[in-house]
């Protein structure tokens, strides 16, 4: 996948693969800019095109490649097959209808349904997600909602037409950590209820080590480590996520010594040659700049692309 | 022994909300900031957490005197801050500066960095001759770690982490005693984030600076804090050591705060103390009486809605006010 600007072309996502399956959790995890929102918005097809161009690949939902479907069929996986969630529920949510019509709407649309059956429907899952008092608030418009309500609203919302996947992006990352915590765990509760498929895209180490089962770390448009979460925190495969978890203050630590990763994440017009992680990493020697590292497999389902894949995880 | 640099004794700021377009009328205030008292010590960091909406800014802006007080009285070195004037205030400015949350809108994008760091000595011109500027400025950003030769760059040169320094440098101009930390790093990506954390570190074991360092993050806040204040709709519900908050909090509030805080350890999960709060932060406008957290918390009793509790040492331990204090582990 491209962007293909006027300051040149993006390279935005290079090669990126990941599986989920019903009832699991995998979490994807970047710094931003590393690709990992553009991901989840090329599966879910809401991508402008141009200027995003996709070069090469394949997104199968239930077997069949969404790529190779036309609009009207891609509309249909939309809420009923994969649905997604958003940061920002503020401006996710339309600020002139009702929390109500909102979810409303796509139940007359999607499933023919009649106004009272609609809200009817619409009250239970405001009521789902713990909204309490949801038949006097569903006439609310969101901002008279609280930034942990809106996000429930929003969450209600997706539910709508039962979807298979749900995409999750940065959910938590506007909110207080008490009314964090209360939506994740209303998440991993509704996935729970349904055997729901979740792809949750954060930049929280804490809330990954807390509800993943499985961890795909991006660099510059890359997944550069898949794994097991207990095996990812027992012992990283690649430099940046152990760089990474050694930077990371903590609060069941103290007096622990952060240590830095120098540098920045490079510009995806001018990623660098070889490794895009070389310049900033501690174990960087001369192939990684002149050679792309290949995905090494670590065993159990486990892969890094580091040229000294085993030799980092071999340390942990 | 710790010496005092800076005092507040029963802080109150209350904004009033007013209603009509000509004949504005007061319907209420916000209590942002009701009744808050510490001491930073010289050399010390003061972390300050809390929620959104909990005060922790209003609190820095009174103290850097960007707003009046509603109440209450400050006192830097032993001098009333809020009664200061001309020459004495000018004096104060230099002393107590700012670290700004964001980065992209606490720079202005038209002025290079040479002139925003240097614009500090335009006021205040007894500490740098005008001659001597461009030396002192290219000092300053070699101190937190920027290229000195940058220094006609613009902002919008820099990235979110280098934005930040700048930020830093210019806090430094007028080697001033206390900084206030408002949020430094919250904008920042997690690898650059250790970067400037190290770096205010640094710089306060060079020069011997107090922070008031104001945080939601409760890990980055352990980090670099010495004492914690922890604090909920406009009032300190408990302060300590950084050992006191974390490994003996005492309030439900602090208790369940740390017990939201995920850890990067997927080991732990499920052996934590699990304390999940009902429902949202009330408004500042209309607080619960007595003790404000009592609307969410699982301790309540009648005592709660009709006494405020003290801040006071409770169970021979530090400060919390809570009527119920006692210690439990929850990190």
């Amino acid at each position: 996948m491209e962007f293909r600007t006027r300051d040149g072309v993006a390279k935005v996502l290079n090669g990126v693969s990941y599986h989920v399956s019903a009832g699991e959790t995998l979490a994807v995890l970047g710094e931003s800019g590393s690709g990992k929102s553009v991901t989840a918005q090329t599966i879910m097809g809401i991508l402008d095109m141009p200027p995003a161009f996709i070069t090469k690949g394949t997104i199968k939902f239930r077997g069949e490649d969404l790529l190779e479907k036309s609009a009207d069929e891609r509309r249909e996986v939309r809420g009923e097959g994969i649905a997604m969630i958003f940061q920002d529920a503020l401006s996710a949510l339309n600020p002139v209808f009702t929390v109500g019509f909102q979810i409303e709407e796509q139940l007359k649309v999607r499933r023919g349904m009649s106004k009272a059956d609609a809200r009817k429907r619409a009250v239970e899952l405001l009521d789902q997600v713990k909204i309490p008092n949801a038949k006097g608030r569903i006439s609310d418009y969101p901002h008279q909602f609280s930034g942990g309500m809106r996000q429930r609203a929003m969450i209600a919302m997706s539910l709508a037409l039962d979807p298979e996947l749900l995409i999750a992006d940065e959910p938590t990352t506007a909110l207080d950590v008490t009314v964090q915590a209360q939506i994740m765990d209303l998440l991993a509760e509704i996935q729970k209820e349904r055997d729901m498929g979740m792809i949750l895209i954060t930049h929280d180490l804490g809330v990954v080590a807390d509800v993943a089962d499985r961890i795909s770390v991006m660099y510059a448009g890359r997944i550069v480590e898949h794994a097991d979460v207990y095996e990812l925190f027992r012992a990283p495969g690649h430099p940046y996520t152990e760089s990474l978890l050694e930077s990371l203050p903590r609060l069941d630590l103290k007096g622990q010594e952060l240590k830095t990763i120098k540098g920045l994440p490079p510009s995806l017009t001018n990623i660098p040659p070889g490794c895009p992680f070389n310049p900033r990493c501690p174990r960087a020697f001369d192939r990684c700049v002149s050679e792309v590292p290949a995905v090494h497999n670590l065993g159990m389902g486990r892969t890094s692309r580091c040229h000294i894949a085993e030799e980092v995880v071999a340390r942990g | 022994m710790a010496e005092p640099i800076l005092e507040v004794e029963g802080l109150v700021k209350h904004f009033p909300v007013r209603v009509g377009v000509l004949f504005k009328r007061t319907v209420g205030h916000v209590q942002a900031v009701d009744g808050v008292s510490f001491t930073l010590n010289k050399g010390e960091t003061l972390g300050v957490v809390g929620e959104s909406g909990c005060g922790k800014s209003t609190l820095a802006q009174v103290l850097m005197r960007l707003e009046p007080p509603t109440a209450g009285v400050a006192r830097f070195e032993g001098r009333d801050i809020f009664g200061m004037k001309g020459a004495e205030l000018r004096k104060l400015r230099r002393d107590i500066q700012i670290v700004l949350q964001d980065p992209y809108t606490s720079l202005n994008p038209r002025m290079t960095v040479g002139d925003i760091v240097g614009e500090p000595y335009e006021i205040h011109t007894e500490v740098a001759p005008k001659g001597d500027r461009q030396r002192k400025v290219q000092e300053l950003l070699e101190i937190v770690g920027l290229n000195p030769e940058h220094i006609n760059r613009y902002p919008h040169q820099f990235s979110g982490g280098q934005r930040q320094r700048i930020g830093i440098a210019r806090a430094l101009a007028l080697k001033p005693k206390v900084i206030v930390c408002d949020e430094p790093v919250s904008a920042l990506d997690v690898s650059i984030q250790a970067q400037v954390m190290n770096l205010l570190g640094e710089l306060q074991a060079e020069m011997g600076l107090s922070y008031l360092f104001i945080a939601h993050d409760l890990s980055v806040v352990r980090h670099l804090s010495n004492r914690v204040a922890v604090m909920y709709l406009g009032k300190i519900v408990e302060i300590g050591t950084e050992d006191d908050i974390y490994e003996r909090p005492m309030h439900p509030y602090t208790q369940a705060l740390l017990s939201a805080v995920p850890v990067p350890d997927p080991t732990q999960r499920g052996r934590r103390d699990v304390i999940r709060l009902t429902g949202d932060v009330p408004s500042p406008i209309d607080p619960p009486s007595g003790c404000r957290f009592r609307t969410r918390c699982w301790k309540a009793q009648d005592i709660c809605a009709t006494e405020v509790p003290e801040l006071v040492p409770r169970n021979g331990g530090h400060p919390a006010a809570c009527h119920f204090a006692e210690e439990r582990a929850v990190v």
